[in-house]
């Protein structure tokens, strides 16, 4: 079951969308158009479950089987983010799919200096690495508790919402 | 001659872990390592540990590291660092030097966690300045705050090449590619993916063809590799680097364990020439117990596991705490050291652990 | 390259750096650091030259296994430098083959 998820990234290094659409990790279309909502894209079996203990609304499901994939329910999660600094694989998202009529919002884990600041215009990556937009640093939340990955709200065009997954700072 | 009850050989995180539980139990523990600082890879492992909260998931490991270190230094074990072990006589007598002195220290327990070196790779300029392996840049970015080089590429796509990489990005480093021999990434997809989103390109199906350099590397010629292993003509890439970095697996460092007696199983799986040992971790030889990529390569947190396991089983035989204790700690450590080598990354060293143990299963049997 | 800051390790906050010398040429170092690091930071990248085809080399393993970065410390040679720590004052030279002691 999970290798068909992984057929792309193991060869090429990184996930396409339609091989996580389908995974357990992430959202339907439908409770994406209701609110922030997580993106867990982690489909290999290997014994990591920090995500579901981090979740305060029970909504990522692991079990006593620390390899099995982690499950979303779409509808416990609250948009949270809680769980974005907890995976320590950096393989959770959160998506506004509907953070203005024409944008959404991405939160994405970034543990690299310099850091954004809010208002900079940034790159934003797919998952491939290829820069496909610009985008702009809405929030940078380095709370203590995230333990030094610092999590990036950055706002992009919609129409990039299931792709954009990375951010890269103008001006080398 | 000084006596200790366990002297542990290597202060890495089994050698800590092991240290930190004979402690609990009340027992006397020397460590010795040849390093100056305790800690072995550990304070390397910038990165968040997987594996579930009793494993420490999502701790870091250098956060892990200072506190085996603090509890060793509260439990008050004598730490001898500096100190290189050069053999180990009549099973009880560890003999090392520190500073161009000898000293020989008698042991009731001797538990040898030395870990494992990183294997080289030897091709056309890779003994250029500016080629070294993963280990090495792991080394000198995250202990010595030194980045060797600002264009590299990595040779090798296991776990601890994809690690090194992304700690190489967050050095300030750019990392042109990352070679991977096999079709297929040998680690984690997750270390991939946080690469690939910065930009990183894998290339599976290739490996380094030279290196061309005056004084030190400047660019790196890679080729693809049909489903022989050999070159495919024309499939050359070009990148320009000045520095190499090689991560193609590790193996144990067990000379000690050869020189005193104990007996040897080759298993390409946990890294080639591996101690035998019991479910105790105990060698064929009595008295002399093994922990750590020692064993078998896996992880810290494997390492420390087994260090614990080992700083139980020495506890029971020195009589510092009961049969029963120990078995009820034991199957707790079998369980977790199981999950550690479940699903398809683990499953592959359970098996090969089953065959080093002569057929002792784990915490199956321990029910 | 020093890494003066970094998004786990923090900001490189050590002051008061010695001095040692490589080749003549006197390069900053911080106590506590290996040679081999403080040559590395300065931006030199030989280390020593192989005794038979006079072969460049640098750092391989920087753990202090595989003799690579050898080089000729006050005097000595053979001075694994990716696992001696600095003192001011030093004196370093790039090692030729496999080097000379000071009072041949």
């Amino acid at each position: 079951m999970s290798k068909d998820y992984n057929r792309s990234i193991v060869v090429k290094g990184y996930y396409q969308w339609t091989d996580l659409e389908n995974s357990p990790g992430v959202p339907s279309m439908e409770r994406m158009e209701q609110g922030p909502v997580a993106f867990v894209e982690c489909t290999q079996e290997i014994p990591c479950d920090p995500c579901e203990e981090a979740c305060p609304a029970g909504a990522i499901k692991i079990g006593e089987n620390i390899t099995a994939l982690p499950v979303l329910d779409d509808e416990k999660c609250t948009g949270c983010g809680i769980c974005i600094p907890s995976c320590p694989g950096l393989a959770i998202f959160l998506v506004e799919k509907n953070y203005t009529k024409t944008t959404s919002l991405i939160e994405i884990p970034h543990e690299y200096h310099p850091l954004p600041c809010t208002g900079d215009e940034v790159y934003c990556t797919d998952r491939e690495g290829k820069p496909i937009s610009s985008g702009k640093i809405i929030k940078v939340k380095t709370s203590f508790k995230n333990n030094l990955t610092p999590v990036l709200s950055v706002e992009v065009p919609q129409e990039y919402c299931l792709e954009i997954r990375g951010v890269m700072l103008k001006g080398g | 001659m000084e006596k200790t009850q366990v002297a542990i050989i290597g202060a890495g995180p089994a050698g800590l872990s092991c240290a930190v539980e004979v402690l609990k139990n009340g027992g006397k523990v020397t460590l010795l390592d040849e390093n100056d600082r305790p800690g072995g890879q550990l304070f390397k492992q910038i990165h968040k540990f997987f594996g579930s909260r009793e494993h420490k998931a999502g701790v870091r490991g250098i956060d892990i590291g200072n506190l085996l270190l603090q509890q060793v230094e509260e439990g008050k074990a004598r730490v001898l660092l500096g100190s290189t072990v050069y053999g180990i006589f009549n099973r009880n007598q560890v003999a090392f030097i520190n500073r161009g002195r000898e000293y020989c220290l008698e042991a009731e327990k001797i538990v040898i966690a030395t870990g494992a070196s990183e294997n080289p790779l030897a091709f056309p300029g890779s003994t250029l300045p500016g080629v070294m392996g993963a280990g090495a840049a792991q080394t000198l970015i995250n202990i010595q705050r030194v980045l060797p080089g600002k264009r590299f590429i990595m040779i090798g796509s296991g776990n601890v090449g994809l690690i090194v990489s992304y700690q190489l990005l967050q050095a300030g480093a750019k990392v042109l590619a990352i070679l991977e021999a096999a079709p297929e990434i040998g680690g984690y997809a997750v270390h991939a993916a946080k690469l690939s989103r910065a930009g990183v390109p894998f290339f599976t199906g290739y490996t380094i063809k030279y290196l061309q350099g005056n004084e030190r590397v400047e660019e790196a010629v890679a080729v693809g590799l049909d489903a022989n292993w050999k070159y495919i003509a024309g499939t050359e890439k070009h990148f320009e680097v000045d520095t190499v970095c090689i991560s193609v697996g590790l193996s144990p460092l067990t000379e000690l364990c050869w020189m005193c007696g104990c007996e040897f199983a080759y298993i390409p799986a946990l890294g080639g020439h591996v101690p035998k040992h019991d479910q105790n971790l105990e060698t064929s030889i009595s008295g002399i117990y093994v922990a750590g990529d020692i064993t078998g390569i896996e992880e810290a947190s494997s390492a420390m596991e087994e260090g614990v396991l080992v700083g139980v089983a020495c506890s029971e035989s020195l009589g510092l705490i009961t049969g029963d204790e120990a078995s009820i700690k034991k199957k707790k450590i079998w369980n977790r050291l199981e999950q550690l080598r479940s699903g398809p990354f683990g499953k592959q060293r359970h098996e090969a652990k089953v065959v080093q143990m002569g057929g002792y299963e784990g915490s199956e049997e321990l029910q | 390259m020093r890494i003066l800051n970094h998004p786990i390790l923090g900001k490189d906050e050590r002051e008061n750096p010695i001095t040692i010398t490589v080749d003549d040429e006197k390069i900053k170092a911080y106590e506590g650091e290996t040679i081999a690091s403080a040559i590395l930071a300065s931006g030199k990248s030989v280390f020593r030259y192989t005794r038979k085809h006079r072969q460049p080399r640098g750092v391989y393993c920087a753990i202090g296994r595989c003799t690579d970065c050898v080089m000729t410390v006050d005097g000595i040679p053979n001075v694994r430098t990716c696992v001696e720590l600095v003192r001011d004052g030093m004196i370093i030279e790039t090692q030729h083959g496999l080097g000379k002691w000071s009072d041949q």
